[in-house]
């Protein structure tokens, strides 16, 4: 697309020899990529492959050098160590627990603010606040609101006759209850997106279904949700990636607790490389974690291929 | 065909009995919209309860907030809290390194993808389309896997525990980039042409005409690099170990238990530590809801 309007431009292009131009230009696009692209190189590409580098080898943080030469045995460690996998089932877990809430409230809330007579921006600012917060500044109020006896959560719930459960010190209790912070958090971002998505479909399709005979819930499902595709799609594979990446609730709120029931994989990154000094291991970890998150990736860019030749 | 048909039968002006029709649908439609107004407000107003009980224990002295059941009522109100935290005094450094890295990482984000992009979308040179894959590549690469070798890289310039150490990672954002060469591409060239006619060089378009119509791409870029930045949490965590830098994030991660069961004081800081965000988000509320519906960022 970019190479086509370009390429429109230079036939609009006055007099000028496209030749010269062009190496003319040549030696001021590099002047322009360069401070870019060093720091690019420097601290994305240049990590990126030497992650992969101290993967293969037994390297220490406290040690300079990559360290003995490991093959792929870190790897071999990481597939056969259970405290891995269950980093990783918690981080799956958490994805689980998060993602359809924040996808189906911020679809649902988005669909009945875009019906909404008025107080749309106080609809966004309602449900937009939270996702500003830090995550620190989030984790801090929500540890509050779980505090046995003295917090709110314990407090509506024995309000109507239930025994709260301790929230964030039951380890069964740990993950939903850091998952149900986190959906009242960065639901905000997926309601955004939705009513971007929604202000697009032109109304008269409303208007032309509505002579047709097709009462509100029907124009939901018929009309809504289909033209809505893409941007579940979007919506879907971001908040999944995101997920993934989970970390700083978990280390905030649960410490990886109790009792390891929350550990996700960032975290079992983190202490396997700067606790237990395993720079090595940890990079292999986080190779294994980055192809997860390519892999989400590359099934989204499948999905929308798709769904545009569909189209 | 059938569309065509369609058309025509919808031109028609309606019967008396279509029309009767339409208005009763209206009228469906109405009090379904009336009554979708009614839950999501009863949502929203759910959602800020969290904020609201924030604010209300914050404003009771730290004893009331003790009592079994806890309730919203407050005896005794007071800012007694906000003080406490204030003349502690590390909320100030915190906010100094939060605002000094994130918007030197904003800053330098803007500059430095906006020029890169400028030579993608207007300049014409060998190997373009593989410099834009090679910087398209990098929005897949999530920077928490990287933590490990950043560290390292870190460590050896001896740059731990110095601003730079948290801003130069965060500044090559590739996302940033593509954004600014969409924004470009769909700029009109004729005043560029004009310039160029003129004798101007690349670098002084860039400067006077492109940026300056570049606004929205910019001022998108701009806060939502900020807000990233402010919002880091891993990265500086692990640089920044020296109090004196420490960023509003790490300050509250590291000093969260030391205020043991004040928990007034706990919910002033948490109330401090959000405020600037707050702020920036209320300000620049259009341009932000702007920029994710039109570019689907995401941090």
């Amino acid at each position: 697309m970019t190479t086509q309007t370009s390429a429109g431009g230079r036939t609009r292009a006055p007099a000028a020899p496209a030749p010269q131009r062009r190496r003319h230009d040549d030696r001021t696009a590099w002047t322009f990529l360069i401070p870019f692209l060093v720091l690019y190189l420097l601290f994305v590409i240049g990590p990126t492959v030497y992650a992969f580098i101290l993967s293969l080898f037994n390297g220490s943080l406290v040690k300079p050098g990559l360290g003995s030469w490991a093959g792929l045995g870190n790897y071999a460690e990481a597939v056969e160590s259970s405290e891995f996998w269950s980093s990783l089932w918690h981080t799956i877990y958490f994805t689980i627990l998060t993602t359809p809430p924040l996808v189906v409230l911020a679809f649902l809330f988005a669909l009945l603010a875009d019906r909404a007579v008025r107080g749309r921006a106080f609809f966004r600012v309602a449900f937009f606040l939270p996702y500003v917060l830090p995550s620190a500044v989030m984790a801090l109020i929500w540890i509050w609101i779980y505090t046995p006896a003295l917090g709110l959560a314990e407090g509506w719930l024995s309000a109507i006759g239930i025994t709260a459960p301790t929230w964030l010190g039951d380890p069964n209790w740990a993950m939903p209850s850091v998952a149900m912070a986190t959906v009242w958090w960065t639901l905000g971002f997926n309601f955004v997106l939705y009513l971007a998505g929604l202000q697009d479909i032109p109304r008269e399709l409303y208007e032309a279904a509505a002579i047709d005979g097709a009462g509100p819930v029907q124009q939901i499902f018929r009309i809504t949700i289909p033209l809505l595709g893409r941007t579940t799609t979007l919506v879907v594979v971001l908040q999944v990636i995101a997920s993934l990446k989970i970390f700083d609730q978990i280390y905030l709120m649960t410490s990886g607790g109790p009792n390891f029931s929350t550990i996700p994989s960032l975290e079992y990154i983190y202490d396997q490389s700067f606790t237990n000094m395993r720079i090595g291991y940890g990079s292999a970890v986080s190779m294994l974690l980055f192809v997860v998150i390519l892999a989400v990736s590359f099934v989204w860019f499948g999905i929308v291929r798709r769904q545009e030749s569909g189209v | 065909m059938a569309i065509a048909t369609t058309d025509t039968t919808l031109s028609v002006a309606p019967t008396g009995r279509e029309r009767a029709t339409a208005a009763a649908y209206d009228r469906r439609n109405k009090l379904f919209n009336r009554t979708c107004t009614g839950v999501l407000i009863a949502f929203a107003l759910l959602w800020l309860v969290p904020v609201a009980w924030a604010i209300d224990t914050a404003l009771k002295p730290n004893a009331e907030t003790t009592k079994v059941p806890p309730t919203w009522f407050i005896e005794n109100p007071t800012l007694e809290s906000f003080k406490t935290v204030l003349q502690q005094g590390d909320i100030w450094k915190w906010y100094l390194s939060s605002f000094i890295t994130s918007a030197a990482t904003a800053a330098g984000t803007v500059l430095f993808a906006s020029m890169a992009a400028y030579a993608l979308s207007r300049l014409h040179f060998r190997g373009r389309n593989w410099v834009f894959a090679f910087i398209l590549a990098g929005i897949m690469i999530p920077g928490q896997v990287l933590i490990v070798p950043l560290f390292r890289e870190f460590d050896t310039l001896h740059l731990l525990n110095t601003y730079w150490a948290v801003i130069l990672p965060q500044v090559p954002t590739a996302i940033a980039v593509f954004i600014f060469v969409q924004f470009f591409d769909g700029l009109p060239r004729e005043l560029e042409e004009a310039a160029r006619v003129d004798g101007a060089s690349a670098a002084r378009i860039y400067r006077t005409i492109v940026m300056p119509l570049s606004r929205p791409a910019v001022s998108a870029v701009s806060i939502f690099t900020f807000i990233w930045s402010w919002n880091n949490l891993l990265w500086p965590l692990l640089v920044l170990t020296n109090p004196n830098l420490m960023t509003i994030q790490v300050g509250l991660a590291t000093v969260q238990g030391s205020y043991g069961i004040r928990y007034a004081d706990v919910m002033a800081s948490a109330l401090l530590g959000g405020l600037p965000l707050v702020l920036v988000f209320l300000l620049f509320q259009r341009n932000i809801v702007e920029g994710i519906a039109g570019t689907g960022l995401k941090g």
